[in-house]
């Protein structure tokens, strides 16, 4: 029995994996998206009913057109009609294509209005376009981060494998309520970008020192992609939009981990840190993880661990102390410490450049917990 | 010391100048049409290599052949290459060669300039190419070149960009004026204006939106000099300027442009098809009205390009409505095309092959417009593949179907030489399907989400990218073996008649082929 | 050639020439343009003082949002976010502002009002807009906007948006700053 029902499952998950692997490329990518909300399925009913009137209008025409082409051929038709003119004819091929045009604009006309109407939010994101990334930033709650493309630069050199979501994948998503209003607020910060998001029927250019105003009202939890569609420099195709559309208590959870995130960030990176309590913390955070190789005097073990004590680095190339601490060193056992919080990294670092006689020797800077987060901030 | 007879100048003409200093100094309308569609040959050829590096980057997923830096380089160049070198200059060459003829007038109004309209084009696109190898790279922010991408944040060849590009208008509009003399003073006696062919038609009503908007079009690449180097702020909001005037101005001489590149075409096509179906073109006044349509409307639609600026409703709709109209008098155009065919006596040699992929496909393109045109779906649509496919297809089977379907038509004209049919044939199916084949996918991929002016895709787009990519090889060595056509028709081939084609009428064909050097010395009779 | 066609060439030269200019005539045709139909989101100074009277005031969200261009480092922010008013009574607001470099810098803040239909109903008085603000290193301030939302706002409108982009232009020279101050004129 148990067997019976392990092989049904077997069979149905693999099904499944046929449907679900969109890594792949795919021949029936032919169409515009329906969407998630009800403008985006209005304006995919919109858009096949243009085309299906244009491919009937070609039909009739072409039709026309092909079988003259076959049985008015010289061999067929050796004499050939004189008739040149014909005001009855031409006003009617004047005025049936204008009733149509009409036809079609009635409803476009709808759509488009409903599209414009800009009452408030629930939500409502100020979006912002930067060479060449996205930030966010929620007005009713002071969240705000940037969102860039995460897919790694292996992938696009053809170094290692692409991934499912390659080019569509960002370090940090939006994150928005089902059901529930929300109106983006777009501009940009250098050159015009454009915010698009085809499951939203939503795109509005980014322009600098303007604001463009879009909204939606999402009916399905689920993951949306987009792009920018605006040229903005070489990497306008590396800027991707990722938008999480999920229940309204885990997003309320997602606000108050991100507004809890930023509080502590805030605190860290506003408070103006003495030399010496830097000093102080750091002094026992380098008793935990750095004694072991690099020695309680900062000596090292020649030819092993290197000194910090008179170090060129440490003394003056505060940048490059920092690379260090956050990246560790290609082909040596000094792996990257970037788990320590920023207040860990920062006095630890600080520590080394204030001891044992560096301070004096080299350029004595310190090293803030702010430095820390700027070094980690996304870089373009 | 005798005295010289005056009235013996009168009596002959001169030949055509020995040597190449003929191609530098000519005044003949015949040279210098020549000049113009060799010169357009080769920028097509140019902007076409540029083409395949596009595409060969886009042949798969990933970045294999270029950075992003230089492929920005690539579209840029590419489009401004085929619209300033490629389309325009075949479109006046062939003014300079068959407007005099079909007006019976022995040259163009004015021949100097003339010779300087040409020759200014090869030292516009030497400074445009040359940036290539400038510090900081070539122009890099599409042929559409939008402030402040254009401006604040160009490479510094944006300088010699816009030289270039106020060259190429001055030789534009140069030529216009020309072209608009001419017709108006010089048509033979009889030759009223609802008598004129519908080749000379398209390019006079084409040659006054020339004037209209190459104007502004020198305007906004000024407005960007002067914010690039003179400190002003057009563009630049934090100087009270605004970016999306830029647009504006910019579009208002774009979308006429457009118009520019297959108004004559329209002529053109109309020509072919009265010939070869042996039948008079049915509706000629109608043809007429539906092109001044078409160019008074051409002045209203610009926003088209705009939906996602920002505009307010009032506008959007305004420029939806505008734009669906043009569709009624094009529809016009190509119903009274099928018409001429109707009950004609139809053979298929290669101009018509081509005239009537023209009336197929250019059609096709009309109807991604009109999909474009409203507005809702647009924002789907805008800065995707799918106005890609929308813009290649009027302007590859539309605008140069129709100019090779001209060559075609006329060589035997110009050269005196028939085209080799079964080679015109074939490089037609070549290109038939080739232009097929690489812009039919890009409408699939455009819907599916994939954005213009991308170097790189996500991996759903990759199938129809690879198949684009072939076509668009195959289209390329196709005109390759285009070249190779004209060339040697042009060394030699059956002779041809005066009369080339059994149903041709106009004036062009009543002197001999090749036509001479001076034509209608003394103007012909028109009844 | 004859005379005909020598006053065509004239004529033709002359169009093209006047075609040159009217390009730049779009660009202050464009302002008009835009405040005459209230679109753009371009707002004006109101040269009103007086105060409206509130007849039959209704409520109106005002939501502010302030941007830095690129590289513009100051700190800037509305003091409030959000502010309720009623349409007909005027309203001061502030946006804080700190230099937070060691040079003194001169920034010029860019308004732009959603939606744009309602920029033709939003009347201001006062706007640290119309100036160029300089601040000295590590200086502070509380720039002011005295604004009024209009009666005639369109009935559907129950939320606006007045935005700020604040632009470094301490670079700019005086021929820009000309420039600027054509464009923050009274109207």
């Amino acid at each position: 029995m148990l067997s019976n029902y392990t092989n049904k499952l077997t069979g149905f998950l693999l099904t499944l994996s046929l449907f679900t692997n969109p890594a792949k490329a795919d021949w029936f990518a032919l169409n515009m998206t329906e969407g998630a909300t009800a403008i985006s399925e209005e304006v995919f009913n919109l858009h096949m009913l243009i085309f299906w009137i244009c491919v009937a209008i070609g039909v009739v025409v072409f039709s026309v057109m092909f079988y003259s082409m076959f049985a008015h051929t010289k061999k067929k038709n050796p004499v050939a009609a004189t008739f040149h003119e014909s005001t009855k004819v031409e006003i009617a091929w004047t005025v049936i294509p204008f009733l149509i045009l009409i036809a079609m604009a009635v409803p476009a006309s709808k759509t488009l209005t409903k599209m414009y109407d800009d009452t408030a939010g629930d939500v409502n994101i100020q979006v912002t376009g930067f060479q060449w990334k996205w930030q966010y930033r929620y007005l009713e709650d002071g969240v705000s981060f940037f969102s860039n493309l995460s897919t790694d630069m292996d992938e696009i050199y053809n170094l290692v494998p692409k991934g499912e979501n390659y080019l569509q994948e960002v370090d940090e998503a939006v994150v928005i309520p089902v059901g529930k209003k929300v109106r983006f607020l777009i501009t940009a910060n250098d050159v015009i970008h454009s915010w698009w998001v085809p499951a939203f029927a939503i795109k509005q250019d980014a322009i600098p020192g303007f604001v463009n105003t879009a909204w939606t009202k999402v009916d399905k939890v689920g993951t949306y992609r987009g792009k920018c569609t605006e040229l903005c420099g070489k990497n306008h195709g590396f800027m991707p939009i990722v938008v999480k559309v999920v229940e309204q208590d885990e997003y309320d959870l997602w606000v108050s981990d991100k507004k809890e995130a930023a509080f502590k960030l805030a605190e860290l990176t506003e408070k103006e840190w003495t030399t010496a309590e830097l000093v102080e913390r750091g002094e026992s955070v380098y008793a935990t993880n750095c004694v072991a190789c690099h020695q309680v005097n900062g000596q090292g073990i020649t030819g092993i661990f290197p000194a910090l004590a008179g170090s060129d680095i440490v003394l003056n190339d505060k940048p490059r102390n920092i690379e260090i601490l956050m990246e560790g060193v290609q082909g040596a056992a000094m792996n990257s410490f970037d788990y320590l919080s920023e207040v860990e990294l920062a006095s630890v670092i600080t520590y080394t450049r204030q001891s044992w006689g560096n301070a004096e020797k080299g350029d004595g800077e310190i090293v803030s917990p702010k430095d820390i987060v700027d070094y980690k901030k996304p870089k373009i | 010391m005798s005295a010289v007879i005056e009235n013996h100048h009168d009596d002959h003409h001169h030949g055509p100048a020995k040597g190449l200093t003929r191609w530098l100094y000519t005044t003949n309308h015949k040279d210098i049409g020549t000049l113009y569609l060799w010169f357009s040959f080769a920028m097509f050829l140019i902007g076409g290599a540029m083409a395949m590096i596009i595409r060969a980057e886009l042949f798969q997923p990933g970045m294999q052949i270029v950075e992003p830096e230089f492929y920005n380089q690539m579209i840029t160049l590419h489009g401004l290459i085929m619209i300033f070198g490629g389309v325009m200059p075949a479109f006046v060459g062939l003014a300079n060669w068959l407007v005099p003829m079909m007006i019976g007038a022995p040259d163009m109004a004015l021949p100097r300039m003339n010779n300087l309209s040409f020759w200014i084009l090869p030292f516009a696109f030497f400074i445009l190419l040359s940036s290539l190898f400038m510090e900081g790279g070539a122009p890099n922010f599409g042929w559409t070149f939008y402030a402040p991408l254009s401006t604040t944040y160009a490479p510094p060849s944006v300088t010699f960009f816009i030289f270039s590009v106020h060259i190429m208008g001055a030789s534009s509009i140069m030529g216009a004026i020309n072209v608009i003399v001419t017709i108006m003073n010089m048509r033979a006696p009889g030759m009223d204006l609802m008598k004129m062919p519908l080749f000379v038609w398209s390019w006079l009503i084409t040659a006054y939106l020339l004037i209209a908007v190459m104007p502004v079009l020198a305007g906004a690449v000024t407005m960007m000099l002067m914010d690039i180097h003179f400190g002003t702020s057009f563009f630049n909001a934090a100087g009270g300027g605004d970016p999306v005037l830029f647009q504006h101005i910019f579009w208002f001489f774009g979308h006429p442009e457009v118009y520019i590149m297959i108004l004559p075409a329209f002529g053109i096509v109309s020509h072919i098809i009265e010939t070869f179906s042996r039948k008079q073109l049915f509706g000629y006044s109608s043809m007429v009205w539906a092109m001044l349509s078409i160019a008074i409307l051409s002045f209203v639609v610009w926003a088209h390009h705009m939906f996602t600026v920002g505009m307010p409703l009032a506008a959007e709709l305004f420029f939806m409505w505008a734009t669906m109209l043009i569709a009624v008098p094009t529809g016009v155009k190509v119903f009274n095309w099928i018409a001429t065919m109707f009950r004609g006596s139809i053979t298929f040699e290669t101009p018509m092959l081509f005239a009537c992929a023209f009336v197929v496909l250019f059609t096709l393109g009309g109807f991604s417009g009109l999909m474009l045109a409203i507005t809702p779906a647009d924002f789907q649509y805008h800065d995707t593949y799918f106005v890609v496919a929308h813009f290649h297809y009027v302007l590859v089977p539309g605008a140069i179907f129709s100019i090779m379907a001209a060559v075609y038509y006329w060589i035997p004209k110009w050269s005196g030489n028939m085209y080799d049919e079964r080679l015109g044939k074939l490089h037609f199916w070549l290109s038939f399907i080739g232009v097929n084949v690489t812009f039919f996918p890009q409408h699939f991929i455009g819907l599916a989400g994939m954005p213009r002016r991308y170097p790189d895709y996500a991996l759903q787009f990759a199938d129809w990218n690879m198949v684009s990519t072939v076509g668009a090889f195959l289209f390329g060595i196709s005109q390759v073996f285009f070249l190779f056509i004209v060339i040697k028709t042009v060394m030699g081939g059956k002779k041809a008649t005066d009369q080339v084609w059994e149903g041709a009428r106009g004036l062009e064909w009543t002197v001999a082929s090749p036509a001479p050097y001076h034509t209608f010395g003394t103007p012909p009779k028109v009844d | 050639m004859n005379n005909k066609g020598k006053t065509s060439v004239k004529f033709l030269g002359m169009t093209v020439i006047a075609m040159f200019f009217f390009s730049f005539a779009l660009v202050p045709l464009y302002n008009v343009f835009c405040e005459v139909t209230g679109i753009n989101g371009k707002v004006f100074q109101s040269e009103n003082s007086q105060e409206y009277t509130a007849e039959v005031g209704r409520d109106v969200a005002v939501q502010f949002i302030s941007s830095n261009n690129e590289r513009m480092p100051w700190i800037f922010k509305p003091s409030n976010e959000v502010m309720g008013v009623v349409t007909g009574k005027y309203y001061n607001a502030t946006f804080y502002v700190k230099n937070t470099t060691n040079k003194t810098m001169t920034a010029q803040a860019v308004p732009s009002i959603a939606p744009s239909n309602a920029a033709a109903h939003l009347k201001k008085l006062e706007c640290f807009c119309f100036e160029q603000q300089e601040l000295a290193p590590g200086e502070e301030a509380l720039l002011p906007v005295k604004f009024l939302i209009s009666n005639e706002l369109p009935n559907q409108i129950k939320n606006v948006i007045l935005s700020y982009t604040i632009f470094d232009i301490t670079d700019y020279n005086q021929e820009n700053l000309a420039h600027l101050e054509m464009h923050t004129e009274k109207n």
